[in-house]
């Protein structure tokens, strides 16, 4: 211990410190990146042939976009590390290839079959480690939970998506789409990998069992329809109001004419 | 003595005749069956909104019978399955107990629902009518202050019910009530201590809310409906200009028995439509929302339609206009003070003004047009230009801001940016009513000089006539004399100039008056006159068709 206290007032000290102090913060962000990260890793399961064949696919759909080698251009992201859930997500929901450049990608009709699909993710998913697409096992929604995923759905994604998820707008022409008829694998890698201007929301921070409840929720509430009646959107007072004001002062006054008229 | 008295020949005459003796109801039957009611549909919003406010008060019933106003916390273990074992207040709770596991219970808080939307619909409509038509001037001014207050009543009525299932969308409301008490300076954060019973949410403020909504708010209103109606009766009612139809007369049915039967009718006409509406179209779905719990925000989150306005005012006010910030710092000897005037001005002052002309009017118009006759028939908005373009102002600066409490929606239902939604509307803020009011004048001055031409020359009949020359003209023909008279008989307003005062003096106010009688009154399309009738009459003579054509040689 003495040399050491010697040393202390060295002129590298400070340096060697510094260096030392980087090193650990370094490692352990890679150790939890990894640990959030390991299922990702282990589902990866793609031939060789697959890989080629999604590079063949990329470089003919997505590389004026996203450079040769995804490695992004003025027009799109890099797709290095995004990992295979997000393409799965973006093209599989028919967002990519994108139509044309604006606040967000639009959903269309989806351009591939699912084997061009896993192709291309398989494809993107070699070029970095990033969030895989998700097991059958949390995708079950006969194991989650509603009323918990009610909660977390409530605290992280209602603000956007409406508590009823009917979608809601966001600044400059981007919105939170609706979350009715989206299928349990893409609400999952929506998720995991953020898509447009939705934050990232990974496996530390809701976890894969907590996404089956939401998802579980999101689907419980979608088969439930609405109790009431007609949901008029699920868009909350402003439809009501609305439908007061038109349909239901509409009958009125027709009622109101037809009392007071008088044949003449 | 005994021997005069008169003897029923029936059971049901001997009861009534026992009744009247003692009480004396006849005379009051008598006095109420003969009010006459002019049938007019624009007539009947009021009677709407009566209706409604019953269908409030059976519905609200039946709901305070299942309603816990309590922010105890409780488990929920009701039949709806997304939300089983998720911690909740006994209001929510007992909320979702109404919606899922009382039978009926679901359509009669639709019901309310409903109804209330309607009443303060309905409400609003009829003080439209009332305005539009002139039914406010003299001796009707009182009665018009007496509606306002109730329309305002609708609202607290409204507002504090809004907020008692303690859902999600309620709280967040409440918390927007909790935003503007505490920007005021000094004050805000004691008012709202004192009103949630400490830090906001706090457990007192539904049992206190509870309180004020089914019983101070709804006493009030009926007391105040008890008013308007007695005024109603007094006054008598307004009727729309016509053939038979003075100053001093109504001319209409009377409520014993075909008005009474028509009203009755037509309550149960409300009922069922509320009821249609109520069965078929959900409204408020708490389970939607969830409980309450102050971090989460939804989504398209807003108040119901009559709050509207002041959600959209605060939405359209920026916090900061360049450099320049709305949240001011107020050094005190006991250290810093904000007043938050980003929050306060649009929470405060577009609803204040509204209200304040909105009671006001009828003494503005008063005072401008040194009209202080009784008003028994009704203006058409057309023939007070002034008035009607002052009203379509109102309901734009209105409208601008109740949009804007809809501008998410805007933005992803016709795909335009929110920013620029929000932009136009506060533009539209404030130049949309100065817009409106000079199109409505010149579209009202318009119409007033179609009617001169219909009065004067006759209406275009649709016939062409070829002229032995080979020239066309239409054939116009003369209008019945019923329609003329309702063409040329209405209150015409003048521009009065500044009046000296006994001292020969001219006065600040009277100067400001004159500003704005010319104002308003500069430009005005006078009544035809029956010698401009005569001589619009001898210049045509009898042949139609050669006074057309003489017409179009001078022309």
């Amino acid at each position: 211990m003495k040399a050491l206290s010697k040393k202390r007032r060295h002129p590298l000290a400070a340096v060697a410190l510094l260096l030392f102090g980087l090193l650990i913060t370094g490692s352990l962000y890679t150790a939890a990146g990894n640990i959030s990260e390991a299922k990702a890793a282990e589902t990866t399961t793609a031939s060789q042939a697959d890989v080629e064949e999604g590079q063949k696919l990329f470089v003919a759909n997505c590389a004026t976009c996203h450079g040769m080698n995804a490695e992004g251009s003025d027009s799109g992201p890099s797709l290095i590390g995004v990992g295979a859930a997000s393409v799965d997500f973006q093209v599989g929901t028919g967002r990519m290839p994108m139509q044309m450049q604006g606040p967000q990608a639009q959903v269309k009709p989806v351009q591939f079959d699912d084997e061009q699909i896993s192709q291309l993710a398989a494809y993107v998913a070699s070029l970095g480690a990033g969030p895989a697409i998700p097991d059958e096992e949390y995708l079950d929604t006969t194991q989650g939970d509603a009323a918990h995923g009610g909660t977390v759905f409530r605290v992280n994604c209602a603000m956007c998506h409406n508590a009823a998820a009917a979608g809601g707008a966001l600044t400059r022409g981007k919105f939170a789409p609706t979350l009715t008829g989206v299928s349990e694998k893409h609400i999952y890698e929506a998720m995991a990998t953020g898509p447009q201007n939705m934050p990232v929301f990974n496996d530390s921070n809701i976890t894969p069992e907590e996404k089956r409840d939401v998802i579980t929720f999101l689907k419980t509430i979608e088969a439930n329809g609405s109790a009431g009646g007609a949901a008029l959107g699920s868009l909350g007072p402003v439809a009501e109001g609305l439908f007061t004001w038109t349909a239901g002062l509409g009958i009125i006054i027709a009622f109101t004419i037809w009392l007071t008229s008088r044949p003449s | 003595m005994a021997t005069n008295e008169y003897q029923a020949s029936t059971a049901t005459g001997r009861i009534a005749n026992f009744v009247d003796s003692r009480v004396g109801a006849s005379g009051i039957v008598k006095e109420f069956g003969r009010k006459i009611f002019p049938d007019h549909w624009s007539f009947m919003f009021g009677e709407v909104a009566m209706y409604t406010f019953v269908l409030l008060l059976l519905s609200g019933t039946f709901l305070t019978f299942f309603f816990d106003p309590s922010m105890a916390h409780v488990t929920y273990n009701g039949s709806y399955v997304p939300m089983k074992g998720i911690g909740m207040s006994t209001a929510m709770a007992s909320t979702m107990e109404i919606s899922f596991d009382v039978r009926g219970g679901l359509f009669m808080r639709q019901v309310h629902h409903w109804s209330a939307l309607l009443f303060v619909a309905s409400l609003s409509v009829h003080m439209l009518r009332v305005f539009f038509t002139g039914a406010f001037r003299r001796p009707r001014e009182l009665n018009w202050v007496v509606g306002g207050v109730l329309l305002i009543m609708g609202l607290a009525a409204g507002f504090t019910g809004y907020s008692l299932p303690d859902d999600l969308l309620s709280g967040n409301g409440l918390r927007i009530i909790d935003g503007v008490m505490k920007a005021l300076p000094i004050v805000g954060t004691y008012l709202s201590m004192f009103f949630f019973g400490g830090e906001f949410p706090g457990d007192t403020v539904i049992p206190r809310l509870y309180s004020l909504h089914i019983m101070i708010v709804p006493a009030i209103i009926i007391l105040l409906i008890v008013i308007h109606l007695f005024m109603v009766v007094t006054h008598k009612h307004t009727q729309y200009p016509g053939p038979g139809r003075t100053n001093d007369n109504v001319v209409g049915f009377p409520v014993g028995p075909v008005y009474a039967a028509k009203a009755g009718g037509f309550f149960f006409i409300v009922f069922g439509i509320v009821a249609l509406i109520a069965g078929l179209f959900q409204i408020n779905p708490v389970w939607n929302y969830g409980p309450y719990d102050p971090s989460p925000v939804s989504a398209g989150t807003q108040p119901d339609w009559y709050i509207g306005f002041v959600d959209g005012a605060l939405r359209l006010m920026p916090g900061v206009l360049g450099n320049f910030s709305f949240e001011w710092i107020i050094p005190f000897p006991w250290g810093d003070n904000t007043l938050v005037l980003s929050v306060l001005l649009p929470a405060l002052v577009p609803a204040g003004a509204l209200f304040a002309v909105m009671f006001a009017w009828p003494w503005i118009e008063r005072w401008v047009t040194k009209d202080d006759r009784e008003h028994h028939l009704l203006d058409r908005p057309r023939n007070a230009p002034f008035r009607t373009a002052m009203g379509v102002a109102g309901v734009i600066f209105y409208s601008v801001m109740w949009a804007a409490a809809s501008s998410d929606l805007i933005a992803t239902h016709f795909h335009v940016a929110l920013n620029d939604v929000t932009y136009w509307l506060r533009a539209l803020f404030f130049l949309g009513p100065i817009l409106g009011f000079w199109l409505t004048r010149r579209i009202c001055l318009s119409l007033q000089r179609k009617d001169r031409e219909i009065v004067l020359h006759g209406r275009e009949a649709g016939i062409i006539q070829m002229s032995p020359e080979g020239g066309f003209s239409e054939k116009h023909e003369e209008i019945d004399v019923y329609k003329r008279y309702l063409l040329t008989n209405y209150v015409d307003r003048q521009y009065i100039p500044a009046q000296p005062d006994a001292a020969g003096h001219v006065s600040g106010s009277e100067k400001r008056r004159a500003a704005l009688s010319k104002f308003f009154f500069e430009d005005r399309v006078a009544p035809v006159t029956p010698s401009e009738l005569e001589a619009a009459h001898a210049s045509h003579g009898h042949h139609e068709v050669e006074g057309d054509k003489q017409d179009s040689i001078t022309k």
